[in-house]
């Protein structure tokens, strides 16, 4: 089971930072993403703000998260060298995260 | 086109619109709703971050230039419409010449024969002139400290220019940098006579602004998941509006007919885009709050949105500074079947070494294989077959222009002189416009109304 079938989810962007929203489809779907989608447990997914440079946002009444990821985009969309200077595709990476182990525990 | 009465066609309801979300957004859906919508208001948001500075430099060339370069397209598409309909419009689409936009547009009135319509410019948002003390939050430095790098200084300013534009009567505001909620905040302000320091409304309509200002994105544009996500329609997608009552409170919806949806989902994942705490929505004219927003379905298509609210703005406008950041240079080749991953490393190896020789001149690089690792390169992803195919991609922020170039050059050499079986080179350079952040006090920066109507061109 991955991310992908509990979830839905986008990414915006602001200057160098990333947010990436995830937004439960059932609401019984929720208690196991607040509980496992730490900022650890994403940045690692995306290999992105190890040093503790992302943030985690929670809105029950929306079964939503927003993570806001500092230093993400390679300076910028103005200045980064990257194909995908928004992120645009990040959110879609973070939905490939296995879940199997996390609903176990 | 008559100036409507303060509220809107229906009293207690305004019905505002979204006409574009971004700079090359479709035209048609914008039609449509300026002829089907009954709107009191429809608002094109064009302007993006570096959009400005790249503006300002074409104002530079010519003091006639630097606003849309699809103004004139997008108001021949909707003006009659809208003339008809009674419908006013609001946009960013000034960018660095708000002025010569609203000459323009009212050029393209008069060829539609809508020689009374009423055209404001809003201008007081470029603050080049006093930036220099102002530090960078990327650099820590003055921004003059760019010298002759620096472009452009635009504050994000909030909706008092628009509000004053539309308290004169224009049928058309034309701004250049405002906060993109702002462009929708303002005629709410001015439909319902909301106070300037009304927090609670001003936040409520700060999150209508913000769900509206990315247009489809909240009617099932940058939804679509195949199997997961699907969008009836996506083809012939509508953009959103919303129905506003006096409370600030909203129902988000589309046109019948159009492709699409609007629902909790749609809404949910607008609502947080681009927001960072969503408690702490920083805004010119208000802190908005969003973490109580509750979202209801009512009917197909129909989301009902309440429970914003709002705090006093900082006082501090938020100011963004282009400046001149070297030169881009760019090259793409592909490589596909047996050992293609190889293939592709090795002409990334070549390249480092015959570009070595430039030292300092390139001041960044990066290089990726496309279908392996361009997006995202630090993701933890399962072990995969081989890829059918990879495409070589080198990028490499340069001093100069000569730099940049010779950096493709390279790229294409690796046909004759690279692994074997490279096809399909693309190159470019381009000169690198970045953006840097600092704030000034909101006392600082004062708005101006100008309006143009009659025969104001022609005397």
């Amino acid at each position: 089971m991955r991310l992908h079938d509990l979830a839905h989810a986008r990414t915006g962007d602001k200057g160098d930072t990333s947010n990436i929203s995830v937004i439960a489809y059932r609401p019984d779907d929720w208690p196991l993403l607040e509980r496992a989608l730490t900022p650890e447990v994403v940045a690692a997914q995306l290999g992105l703000g190890q040093d503790g440079g992302v943030e985690r946002f929670a809105l029950p009444q929306l079964h939503a998260l927003n993570f806001v990821i500092l230093g993400a985009l390679a300076g910028g969309v103005t200045r980064s060298l990257a194909l995908d200077a928004h992120g645009k595709c990040l959110a879609s990476v973070l939905l490939q995260l296995d879940m199997d182990d996390m609903a176990r525990d | 086109m008559t100036i409507k009465d303060r509220t809107g066609r229906s009293g207690d309801i305004l019905r505002i619109g979204t006409g574009a979300g971004f700079q090359g957004d479709r035209i048609d859906p914008a039609v449509d709703l300026a002829e089907r919508g009954a709107l009191d208001y429809l608002v094109f948001e064009c302007l993006a971050e570096r959009t400005i500075a790249l503006a300002q430099q074409a104002r530079l060339a010519d003091p006639e230039a630097g606003y849309d370069p699809l103004l004139e397209r997008r108001m021949r598409a909707v003006l009659p419409a809208c003339a008809r309909n009674g419908t006013r419009i609001v946009t960013n689409m000034g960018a660095a010449n708000p002025q010569a936009a609203a000459r323009a547009t009212r050029a393209v009135a008069r060829e539609l024969g809508l020689s009374g319509l009423k055209v404001a410019a809003v201008t007081g948002d470029d603050v080049l002139d006093r930036i220099g003390p102002c530090v960078l939050e990327e650099t820590g430095a003055p921004a003059a400290a760019l010298g002759a790098g620096l472009v452009s200084a635009n504050a994000y300013v909030g909706a008092a220019g628009i509000v004053a534009a539309l308290e004169q009567g224009a049928d058309v505001v034309i701004c250049g940098r405002a906060s993109d909620p702002a462009l929708f905040l303002g005629p709410l302000i001015h439909g319902f006579g909301w106070a300037m320091d009304d927090w609670v409304r001003l936040g409520r309509g700060t999150l209508v602004g913000h769900l509206l200002e990315c247009s489809a994105q909240i009617t099932g544009g940058y939804f679509a998941d195949p199997g997961v996500k699907d969008v009836p329609d996506l083809a012939r997608i509508g953009f959103p509006l919303a129905e506003v009552d006096r409370a600030g409170n909203a129902v988000i919806t589309k046109l019948p007919g159009t492709g699409g949806l609007v629902t909790r989902a749609t809404c949910t994942e607008q609502l947080l885009y681009e927001i960072h705490d969503p408690a702490r929505y920083l805004q010119p004219d208000v802190v908005a709050d969003f973490s109580g927003v509750e979202l209801e379905e009512i009917g197909p298509d129909r989301v009902a949105v309440c429970g914003a609210t709002g705090h006093p703005a900082s006082g501090q406008l938020k100011v963004s500074v282009g400046y001149r950041d070297g030169w881009l240079g760019e090259g793409q080749i592909s490589y596909a079947g047996a050992n293609c991953v190889a293939r592709g490393s090795l002409g990334i190896d070549l390249l480092r070494a015959r570009l070595a020789p430039l030292g300092a001149a390139i001041l960044e690089d990066r290089a990726e294989l496309i279908g392996l690792d361009a997006i995202a390169p630090g993701a933890r992803v399962a072990a995969a077959a081989e890829p059918a195919e990879v495409r070589l991609r080198y990028a490499a922020r340069c001093r100069d222009a000569a730099t940049a170039r010779q950096v493709g050059e390279e790229v294409e050499g690796l046909y004759l002189t690279g692994p074997a079986g490279g096809g399909g080179v693309t190159r470019q350079h381009r000169e690198i416009l970045g953006i840097a952040t600092a704030f000034l006090p909101a006392a600082q920066v004062a708005q101006q109304v100008e309006i143009m109507e009659g025969q104001d061109e022609t005397a």
